[in-house]
């Protein structure tokens, strides 16, 4: 069965690598890092655009960048990234072979045409509909074609994970439970087949409807289920880079989950409620009742937020218990102090759970509050809280553990290290500030997806308030960082697999270190005496800052005109 | 590790430490707080919407829209009318591209049921500077009352992508004593 599988061991891991996943995993990061590149900079074109000083494109190409952005960063690099992450937890950390890699190469390929058909699709002009390309806008065949195919060869990788799963167990290559990674990571996979089904559910007729065979698709019928697919496609997001805190926290530190059973019930609860979410989007919209809305936009009660926020504990509290049991046991933060902060894998993967947490999190908690919605649905503010997720969340996680992936799976030495060591500074800020200004201005009331909030040609004339505007112009200077900090990484990343000095066989790179040996904690019976005071206060930190904020929003909407 | 297969064989009977246990029991509650915040707002506030809807053809609405106005203008302002109609009343707004029409001129601390939807795709309502947002379906009537409580001269934004003219967008409810 297995005889054709090559296999190398990692030097600096011990694990057992099939050649086939390797090579898979490589050509689907570097697919991810283009369109990461591509995408990107049509986001920062769109910045630019709306950085009231600049006003760099005219309306129809920023329409067009702002399309191509949502399309290339939010969907193809993540996901291609995902394909990698589901190769790399299933068959690497479980020294499996990967099963039926003809069949992951042909969704590799399937994505890529995909890809490469709607990004032509978009520039050539004529659907400058959005990312989400709500009815009764109509964008051409190629448009809704492009993101089928991508998602059809998506959900092939995901059977290959899942087929790598029975291999692996059937094979016995390892013992006892698959590791807490590769559990998350069957998280994202399973919330990724139940995004892809809904996204064909609607995707198809739209397209048929496109193509003229189908006479009228129900908008608000569109928009539920499209979000189905668009929402619930982030929390695949969110089980992936939660997994990969976790496995960078393991590399860096040997840092062990503080316990199994709560992180693993932590990702079920993604499992059981986070497919809800499109009540996010649904709101202000007519044809629901409140009942509907208050159920899904918590997740059943918050369920899916606890998961979250205890990922938000035993994470950092893991990597504290395993600093400590290496002796920076003195007051509250020696373990976080003396944490490799030049160390970009854990730099970035530090940040972006900070950020996640404090910015994504709260944010998106607040926006979805039935009531709370009405001050901010498609405002500015949207935005804000998805670049604190997904990108200082997501991105940042991904390109954290891409730091570990080029030598450890590419065998190439990192190139132009100290470029590197700042890298997730510069990129965490730029994106920090981002969110935190599209908030601020979207507070103000300015509307996304919007080429000019001067409205100079306007036959009725408005003006925002002068605060949005500085609001605008701090966030274009954020990414203008964010962008600098998006370059270093290509520069880095590209740079290295290309031409970093290919690694001898079993040599060990300079970079990353050994992990240490997995710390003694959390073992069976010391769970009593586990001390986390720094995680603790951290947590409590959190905490208070979260309901502060929800309660401030709180005031903001009493202050507005009573409506019912 | 997280990257290995647990240690301990049997991990679901470790038992979970003091600390975690209390984050989980916090977060639980913080989480219900937060559901029961929503349902006691629709009690207690007044800032909800009535999920009052109906399916309309985009004429239909075009047509009450007009009515409105044919009854009520008061006077014009750079091509729309201004319409004044009797507190109390139902008042209609249609969204399309690229105006939110008519004008509407509302007196303070009165009551309306406003009309929302659009003749052609979806478009945004954004009230400013109160920032009240509502989306805006063709084929779908959203009711709600309004109590408009500070006199002004207020903006509306189309804050939904709608082509290539949404910037333009820009209607206007002016709010007298």
């Amino acid at each position: 069965m297995s005889n054709n599988t090559e296999f190398r061991t990692c030097p600096t891991t011990g694990l057992k690598v099939d050649l086939a996943a390797e090579k898979l995993i490589k050509v689907n990061a570097v697919a991810a890092v283009v369109f990461l590149a591509i995408g990107g900079l049509f986001g920062l074109l769109v910045a630019l655009t709306r950085w009231p000083e600049v006003h760099l494109l005219p309306a129809d190409f920023f329409y067009l960048a702002l399309t191509a952005h949502g399309l290339d960063v939010l969907l193809v690099w993540i996901i291609f990234f995902e394909m990698a992450v589901l190769y790399f937890a299933s068959a690497v950390l479980l020294g499996s072979r990967l099963a039926a890699p003809k069949f992951a190469w042909a969704g590799f390929v399937l994505m890529l045409v995909g890809a490469v058909i709607t990004n032509i699709v978009v520039l050539q002009g004529k659907s400058s509909v959005m990312f989400t390309s709500y009815v009764p806008l109509k964008a051409e065949p190629g448009f809704y074609l492009g993101i089928i195919l991508f998602a059809v060869g998506a959900l092939i990788g995901c059977f290959v994970f899942f087929a790598t799963l029975v291999v692996a167990r059937q094979e016995r290559t390892y013992q006892g439970s698959i590791p807490l990674v590769t559990f998350g990571a069957m998280t994202a996979a399973i919330i990724a087949v139940f995004t892809i089904a809904s996204g064909a559910i609607i995707l198809i007729p739209t397209l048929l409807w496109s193509l003229g065979y189908v006479a009228n698709i129900d908008p608000i019928l569109y928009k539920t289920i499209w979000w189905a697919m668009g929402h619930s496609s982030q929390q695949i997001n969110v089980a992936a880079h939660v997994s990969i805190w976790y496995a960078i926290a393991a590399m860096t530190f040997g840092a062990k989950p503080l316990s199994e059973k709560v992180s693993r019930m932590a990702f079920l609860m993604y499992i059981l409620f986070l497919q809800i979410a499109s009540a996010h989007h649904m709101l202000v919209e007519p044809g629901f009742s409140s009942e509907w809305k208050i159920f899904n936009t918590s997740y059943a009660m918050y369920l899916a937020v606890l998961g979250s926020m205890v990922h938000g504990m035993t994470v950092p509290g893991s990597i504290e218990a395993a600093q400590r049991s290496r002796g920076l046991n003195k007051g509250m933060f020696e373990w976080l102090r003396k944490a490799p902060w030049g160390n970009p894998a854990f730099a970035g993967m530090f940040m972006s759970l900070v950020f996640f947490g404090f910015i994504g999190g709260i944010s998106g908690v607040v926006m979805g509050t039935e009531q709370i919605n009405l001050i901010m649905h498609n405002t500015l503010y949207v935005p804000g809280h998805f670049h604190g997720t997904v990108v200082a969340g997501t991105t940042l996680a991904f390109m954290a553990i891409t730091y570990y992936l080029v030598p450890l799976i590419f065998r190439r030495e990192l190139m132009f290290m100290k470029l590197a060591k700042l890298q997730p500074y510069v990129f965490g800020i730029g994106v920090a500030g981002i969110s935190v200004f599209m908030m601020g201005a979207g507070t103000l009331g300015v509307s996304r997806r919007h080429w000019d909030m001067q409205f100079a040609d306007a036959v009725l004339p408005f003006d925002y308030p002068s605060a949005a505007f500085l609001m605008m112009g701090l966030n274009g200077m954020s990414a203008v960082l964010a962008a600098v900090g998006g370059i270093m990484f290509v520069v880095v990343v590209v740079g290295s697999v290309f031409f970093g000095r290919k690694l001898e066989k079993d040599e060990k790179p300079s970079y990353p270190e050994v992990p240490p040996q997995s710390a003694a904690v959390a073992q069976h019976g010391s769970a009593e005496s586990l001390k986390i005071p720094g995680t603790t206060m951290l947590v409590a930190i959190f905490f208070i800052a979260f309901v502060l904020y929800y309660f401030v929003n709180w005031k903001y909407l009493s202050e507005i005109w009573p409506l019912s | 590790m997280a990257i290995t297969p647990p240690s301990e064989r049997i991990w679901w009977k470790e038992p979970i430490a003091k600390i975690e246990l209390s984050w989980i029991i916090i977060a639980f509650t913080w989480g219900l707080i937060m559901f029961f915040m929503m349902i006691y707002w629709h009690g207690a506030g007044e800032q909800n919407l009535s999920n009052e809807a109906y399916k309309i053809k985009p004429e239909r609405f075009a047509e009450h829209t007009q009515e409105m106005i044919d009854a009520y203008t008061v006077r014009n302002e750079s091509g729309f009318p201004v319409v004044h109609p009797p507190a109390g009343d139902d008042i209609y707004l249609t969204g399309r591209l690229y105006n939110w029409w008519p004008i509407l001129e509302l007196e303070k601390d009165q009551t309306y049921r406003l009309h929302l939807s659009s003749t052609d795709v979806q478009h945004g309502f954004s009230l400013q500077p109160v920032n009240i947002n509502v989306q805006v379906h063709p084929g779908y009537d959203l009711v709600f009352t309004i109590k408009p409580d500070r006199a002004g001269e207020y903006g509306i934004v189309c804050n939904e992508f709608c082509g290539i003219g949404h910037h333009l967008m820009v209607g206007k409810i002016y709010v007298v004593e």
